[in-house]
């Protein structure tokens, strides 16, 4: 976990008001996990005052990627980047996805910008296993496929890929998925995740997903990103420091 | 090396320079001791403590603004017990005044935290958060309620013989009343301030943005108001103050420090640069130097109004 002053390499728009920034960081880059993240400061000024967290998205030598859209200002400021801009930049945060296991099979859940930490954890995967991904959005326009393999989609409206929900598509595909010896990792909205956990528990799948909150700090210092915890209904786990990452099992969403 | 003198002193309380990390913003020094070396600092104020652990409110629990973030953490903590067991051997390890800052729902809640945590050497001082609903008077905060603060004052100091801080609320339209009971009452310090209460909504949903409906204003968007309310304490009773609200820099430093406080407090700009500190104490020293100031402790109150 280091502060660091890290340069903008380039911002690519993909097709759909998606961004990925290139950025220069070995310190970063050669230590980060999938499904961890970076807590950004995106200007020098107290406007916008907190850093942005953001899932690593994928890593190239000396270099990571971030995954974002333009929601707010820090990421309409950030979408203006350019080579050799410079972001003040903490990380490698949290808990990412734990890779191994005895799993032949990883099947990817992503909805919307939940495909952020992904095209890295497919990387990170190295080839060993077969790879499923079943990609979620409210309509054609949030399906983001970028560095996934094996797709399946499945939009609310039924304009791209399969009509319904992206946990409904895992249900069509009970049958294949019962067929491999697997583990899902996902990640995307609170509401995806919620069905997904009971579809898991259902059918006694391994699952681990990547939460998402608004925080502060990224560190555990602001306590600013509470999670409910299943084993101890007393006290809050924190997405920054205990995840973002949890076995699904592990919280209530 | 330089000759500048950094060391403040707060009442009784010696610190080797004005540079505190304020309650709330640092948990029990563990995180933040990645990024600052806690034996370099002034002091540290722990995350308020209650008698018994705090699960704190369900999320959202903060949400940012021009200049300035909104919290509503509910208190979340360990409680007094596993502090002592637990959080203590860590702190131990530095040279650093260890403040605790204590959190209740009744005075006697209060007492009995000090009374607990007074006997432990490593704890230099207690800085009282008043900013908590008094649960015997249908939740009104202690902080707004002159007679409360000026009673937890007095009942706190009568269990212990470390400095006692009250760390004022600046919900309030005279803080100067305030900060006089905690000096008629014993008190050796004040803190000063508090968060400001603020909320916020979403336009669309019209739904507060975070769940406890109102949060604490911190940030660079208070030192206005910090800076007033020190200076208002300042004019008006004859008692130390720390100031406190959205220091970011070591200007933000001096300047709190002309308008009355012996000491300052970090906040919020912990979470933004964990190791603010290292660069306000250069730049604090560089000023001194500048400026032909030998001792930082004469920038204190040397306003020209």
């Amino acid at each position: 976990m280091v502060t660091i002053k890290a340069l903008v390499e380039k911002t690519v728009e993909l097709d759909n008001q998606i961004f990925l920034l290139k950025i220069k960081s070995p310190e970063i880059a050669h230590s980060i996990k999938p499904g961890q993240f970076l807590n950004i400061k995106v200007s020098e000024t107290i406007y916008p005052l907190l850093r942005r967290p953001f899932s690593v998205c994928d890593v190239e030598d000396d270099f990571f990627y971030i995954m974002f859209n333009v929601f707010g200002e820090g990421t309409k400021i950030l979408a203006r980047k350019h080579f050799g801009d410079e972001l003040d930049v903490l990380g490698p945060l949290g808990n990412g996805f734990n890779l191994n296991g005895n799993y032949d099979t990883a099947v990817i859940v992503a909805g919307g910008l939940g495909a952020a930490p992904f095209p890295y954890f497919i990387k990170s995967l190295g080839g060993d296993k077969k790879i499923f991904s079943f990609i979620g959005g409210r309509t054609y326009r949030d399906v983001i496929t970028h560095g996934m393999k094996n797709i399946s989609i499945a939009t609310d409206d039924g304009s791209l890929g399969y009509k319904g929900n992206v946990v409904e598509l895992l249900n069509e595909n009970i049958e294949l998925l019962k067929s491999q010896k697997l583990k899902i990792f996902a990640c995307g909205p609170n509401a995806m995740l919620r069905a997904l956990k009971n579809f898991c528990i259902k059918n006694n799948f391994e699952c681990e997903v990547s939460t998402e909150s608004s925080m502060a700090c990224g560190f555990g210092i602001c306590q600013g990103c509470p999670i409910e915890s299943t084993k101890n209904p007393d006290k809050y786990l924190l997405v920054c420091k205990d995840g973002p990452v949890f076995n699904v099992k592990d919280i209530i969403i | 090396m330089s000759n500048v003198d950094l060391s403040v002193q707060v009442g009784t309380l010696k610190f080797r320079n004005p540079v505190l990390l304020a309650s709330g913003t640092v948990g029990y020094g563990n995180e933040i001791s990645e990024f600052t070396d806690l034996n370099k600092i002034g002091g540290i104020v722990t995350k308020s403590l209650s008698l018994k652990p705090r699960k704190g409110n369900p999320p959202q629990r903060i949400v940012e603004t021009p200049a300035g973030m909104l919290n509503a953490i509910g208190l979340a903590n360990v409680g007094v017990e596993v502090f002592l067991k637990e959080k203590i051997p860590f702190l131990k390890q530095y040279d650093v005044p260890l403040i605790c800052n204590i959190a209740a729902s009744t005075v006697e809640e209060y007492v009995e935290c000090t009374r607990i945590l007074t006997s432990e050497d490593t704890i230099k001082g207690f800085e009282i958060n008043v900013s908590c609903p008094n649960v015997k008077e249908g939740g009104l905060q202690f902080g707004n309620d002159v007679k409360a603060v000026g009673n937890i004052t007095e009942k706190v100091k009568a269990v212990t013989n470390k400095p006692v801080i009250i760390k004022l609320s600046p919900n309030v339209s005279y803080i100067s009343e305030f900060a006089r009971v905690v000096k008629d009452s014993g008190g050796d310090a004040v803190s000063a301030i508090n968060t400001l209460v603020g909320t916020a909504f979403n336009i669309y949903s019209r739904k507060p943005k975070i769940h406890n409906v109102s949060g604490g204003l911190s940030g660079p968007a208070i030192k206005p108001v910090a800076l007033a309310k020190v200076l208002e304490i300042r004019q008006n009773v004859d008692i130390p103050i720390i100031g406190i609200g959205g220091i970011m820099t070591w200007k933000d430093v001096v300047e709190f420090m002309i308008a009355g406080a012996s000491a300052i407090q970090l906040g919020t700009v912990n979470f933004i640069n964990p190791s603010a500190s290292k660069e306000i104490l250069e730049g604090l020293e560089n000023y001194c130097t500048s400026q032909g100031i030998e001792q930082l402790s004469e920038l204190t109150g040397s306003y020209k109004i």
